[in-house]
């Protein structure tokens, strides 16, 4: 099922939507918000000059620094008495980028998560439990949004006490998960220390996974541990654009559908700028055209991706984009080579005699980074052939996938740290 | 007879070691033996314990990768040239010794732990040649 009209315009009608609604937002920052008006004055650019989707491209970029310049906010295109709701993000380092939403903004963002809960097969008769924290973090509140207007019932559980999320889970009969998907592996894990099976004991049918990167591998591996016919979609979505919600992936499994009547996605060299054809690997950069409060123009997301926009099976005529194969800021420079943390969760989740947890350290010693990888046995041997094959064989796959050597360190199951919101598995021991 | 030989992974790190062997002391499991082989990164704890099962549920709960594996114990008497004897009896019959460890209680008898690329067949051997073979829980201590 497709939950809204606007997913399956024609590409010309859809355009022209985007376009007529671009226009109406740039002259509407321009007159409201004197940050936008100095930045588009700089660069020479009038509200009028806008005449095309491809004039999006004169537009200066809108970054998270200029969200923090700004701070709190400086960025809205309305009086703060217009607004229903403000979060904030955690900002781990400077002051925090703030975000707020009005009546309407509020409206669309139901709308948003509405059609990707839908395309990731949700139901008016399902039971869904949102294991994101409430709070200050938008994950929760826009899948609860979503979920609640298709008509699911909700158990907001949030985050921790994975005990207590497996008896509701079993007891209320959930048959939707939304989670990251390193904590819905982490719930199977529990789930089976507890003498539970993820398959046969709980009734989970759908996961809407979202908040972080899921791979091939670890798809896989959600297969494996909650049932194959389970249906597994991730979504995307930041909290500076809107939240989750900006694009989701339907059940044919090739890409996320962007909400592209909401925001108009580019993909640009994230060192020159320069947008790149369709089909090209670069940085995500999002332009709202529907928002009321927090309207940003070329925001640049730092996901690496890339677009598709022939016609999808599923109907939809939305363009989609890959699932982002990493951030352009967690990219690590490895002697000279473009790694992201992403490729090695793949192979560790490739290998079956490895747990899925895994950190990785890069280190400098005299003048080469080096690489170690520390992952955790998950099979019991008695023979140190086994072991150096299965150090080897994980060796030569981060070789090929990586196209660098890097050091394999086995490790006890449940040695590595376990985590229940983003994962933070990357020590980068060179900065220090 | 086969013997239940725990063999549990151990990281190659400062302390290690210790922690494991605490992990026997307070679930109380006894070690007969050990033998520990080891790369620079890791390396593998070989026991026998006088209860495997118990002491493989505790390394188990303690969050280790262990197993029990099945050897011999074999019974070899205290002078020269015995042990060589044994070896070259079961190199005869063309079997492989994958590792092996001693175990010594005193007396006129010791003992050494074999792991043999195919018990089957090196069980029938050792009976073939009157080659003693125990388990541990029938050692006398
Ligand atoms: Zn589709």
């Amino acid at each position: 099922m497709i939950w809204s009209k606007e997913e399956s315009l024609p590409r010309t009608e859809l355009e022209a939507l985007q376009l007529a609604r671009l226009q109406e937002t740039v002259a509407r920052v321009y007159e409201k918000v004197p940050y936008y008006r100095a930045k588009m004055d700089a660069a020479g650019i009038k509200p009028q000059d806008v005449q095309s989707l491809a004039d999006l491209a004169k537009l200066p970029f809108t970054t998270k620094q200029d969200m923090r310049d700004t701070y709190p906010f400086g960025l809205f295109a309305v009086p703060k008495d217009e607004l229903l709701r403000i979060h904030a993000s955690s900002g781990t380092t400077g002051k925090p980028t703030v975000v707020g939403y009005t009546r309407g903004d509020m409206e669309t963002w139901t709308d948003c998560v509405a059609r990707i809960a839908c395309m990731g097969g949700a139901t008016a008769k399902d039971v869904a439990q949102i294991c994101f924290g409430y709070g200050m973090f938008t994950g929760a509140f826009g899948l609860h949004y979503g979920l609640e207007k298709i008509g699911a019932a909700i158990v907001p559980s949030s985050t921790g006490n994975s005990e207590k999320q497996l008896m509701y889970m079993k007891d209320f009969e959930t048959t939707l998960l939304v989670a990251t998907p390193s904590y819905a592996l982490r719930l199977a894990e529990v789930a089976r220390e507890n003498g539970i099976n993820p398959k046969t004991d709980l009734h989970i049918k759908t996961a809407l996974v979202g908040s972080e990167l899921l791979t091939d591998a670890m798809r896989e591996e959600m297969h494996a541990v909650w049932g194959k016919d389970v249906n597994i979609t991730s979504n995307y979505g930041m909290s500076e654009l809107m939240g989750p919600g900006v694009s989701g992936e339907c059940l044919e499994h090739c890409g996320m559908h962007i909400n592209e009547d909401y925001f108009i996605p580019e993909i640009i060299d994230s060192e020159t700028g320069e947008v790149l054809p369709a089909g090209e690997k670069g940085e995500l950069v999002i332009t709202c055209i529907k928002k009321e409060g927090l309207p940003l123009i070329r925001y640049r997301t730092k996901d690496v991706t890339r677009l598709f926009y022939e016609p999808c099976a599923c109907g939809r005529t939305t363009c989609r984009m890959e699932n982002p194969s990493g951030r352009s800021d967690d990219m690590l420079k490895i002697r000279g080579v473009n790694v992201f943390p992403g490729q090695i969760e793949e192979v560790v989740l490739s290998v079956e005699e490895l747990g899925p947890h895994y950190e990785i350290i890069v280190e400098r010693e005299g003048y080469t980074d080096k690489l170690t990888v520390r992952v955790e046995l998950n099979k019991e041997t008695d023979s140190f052939a086994e072991l150096q094959r299965i150090e080897a064989f994980t060796k030569n796959k981060l070789k090929v996938i990586l196209g660098l050597d890097a050091k394999v360190r086995l490790e006890s199951p449940n040695t590595l740290q376990r985590f229940e919101g983003k994962a933070k598995r990357i020590k980068d021991l060179r900065k220090q | 007879m086969l013997a239940k030989q725990l063999s549990v992974f151990i990281e190659n790190r400062k302390g290690r070691l210790g922690e494991l062997l605490d992990v026997l002391k307070e679930s109380g499991v006894n070690i007969l033996s050990l033998s520990l082989a080891d790369t620079m990164e890791y390396g593998l704890l070989r026991l026998i314990v006088d209860d495997p099962q118990k002491g493989k549920e505790s390394m188990t709960a303690a969050g280790c990768s262990c197993m029990l594996t099945e050897v011999f114990i074999v019974k070899i008497p205290h002078s020269p040239g015995s042990l060589q004897k044994i070896l070259k009896t079961i190199a005869d019959e063309e079997i492989g010794v994958e590792y092996m460890y001693g175990l010594s209680y005193g007396g006129d008898e010791a003992c050494i732990v074999v792991k043999t690329s195919d018990s089957a067949r090196a069980e029938e051997v050792f009976t073939k040649h009157g080659i003693e073979t125990t388990s541990h829980c029938k050692l006398a201590f």
